[in-house]
């Protein structure tokens, strides 16, 4: 039965100041009662303070087959990463 | 502690009846933990139910406070009258110990209930007596949810398919005789609404009926004529139901006093 629902990806905002995190998936027949049933699927344990629902066939998704032209050329690029600044021990950790 | 000018057997009374129409409503919900039709429903109606039986044990807490049972030992007065009264000894309504039936019926119970409990909490969250506003401010943040989300079903299955719309229509037909017994004011309800201690309940019903006739329009339900009211609990005497919701939730300390986990 519930095949004929579709499916919603649920993010949850666990804290303020936070950004939202994907947590999981239901399935509701519109968005209000994605929203409902992600508050009682995803937060009865105090979870969070905001939800955003979004239909799963509205993301867009990169291919698997593409990661190598995607994500490999960032692999030699140490440069591009803040390595190289002394933190001082004051700031902890970042 | 501050008291009220009422005395406490009508107090506990009040408390016995909140906390009852909890403990049993939850237990009654919780049959449906691992059989609703979807996982997202068993998950949300589980959670109804725990909430009602977390309300229940501060009802009985008092209630037990009150009695002068309170051992202060984390909680055993309010469970000895969870789980060491029989049913004459249960002051909660009616309504809800009728069986589940389908999920329509259990919903449409659940709407009659959270649209009385709503209003009811609401008013009690500014009770004279501290003790019962303390309970209800937190009970009523859970009974708004609880509303809405019955009313939102209800309305869903209502105004749904012809087969969600005559199982509603039946289920509000059915439960219907139970509901008058939720305004039917006795002396503990007239002792604590003269003192302030709690609403009276013309002015719930009145709350009641206002949300009903708009849910009920949006749900396209008919609401039944005014018949026959249906009514006991409130003081012992109950449906043959409640006995076998007792057999089940009671089972286990009956059969191994004191057991804990």
């Amino acid at each position: 039965m519930s095949s004929e629902w579709p499916l919603w990806e649920v993010f949850i905002r666990g804290q303020h100041g936070l950004s939202h995190r994907h947590v999981g998936s239901l399935h509701a027949p519109d968005a209000g009662m994605a929203v409902n049933n992600a508050r009682d699927v995803y937060t009865r344990r105090n979870e969070g303070v905001s939800i955003w629902v979004v239909k799963a066939t509205d993301i867009t998704a990169s291919a698997p087959g593409e990661k190598g032209p995607l994500f490999e050329p960032s692999n030699s690029k140490v440069y591009r990463h803040p390595t190289f600044f002394d933190i001082p021990e004051e700031v902890g950790p970042m | 502690m501050a008291r009220a000018t009422v005395n406490d057997h009508a107090l506990f009374e009040y408390a016995l009846r909140l906390g009852d129409n909890g403990v049993i409503l939850g237990h009654r919900v919780s049959e449906w933990c691992g059989h609703s039709p979807v996982l997202e429903e068993d998950i949300a109606l589980a959670n109804v139910a725990l909430d009602l039986i977390g309300q229940a044990t501060l009802w009985l807490g008092l209630a037990a406070e009150l009695d002068g049972h309170g051992r202060g030992d984390g909680g055993r007065g309010a469970d000895d009258l969870a789980y060491l009264r029989d049913a004459g000894g249960f002051r909660n309504l009616l309504l809800v110990e009728q069986p589940n039936g389908d999920f329509g019926r259990t919903l449409m119970r659940q709407y009659l209930f959270d649209a009385w409990h709503h209003p009811l909490l609401t008013a009690l969250a500014n009770s004279t007596e501290p003790r019962i506003a303390e309970i209800a401010e937190k009970a009523a943040k859970e009974a708004t949810y609880h509303l809405n989300r019955s009313r939102d079903l209800v309305v869903r299955l209502g105004d749904g398919t012809e087969e969600s719309h005559g199982r509603m229509q039946r289920a509000l037909d059915d439960l219907w005789h139970y509901t008058g017994e939720l305004f039917l004011a006795d002396t503990v309800d007239e002792t604590l609404a003269t003192a302030g201690v709690a609403p009276a309940l013309g002015d719930i019903r009145a709350l009641w009926d206002a949300e009903l006739a708009e849910t009920l329009e949006l749900a396209t339900l008919r609401r039944p004529q005014p018949g026959y009211v249906q009514k006991g609990g409130k003081r012992g005497v109950h449906s043959e139901h409640l006995g076998f919701v007792l057999a089940e939730m009671q089972f286990l300390q009956r059969a191994y006093p004191g057991a804990r986990w």
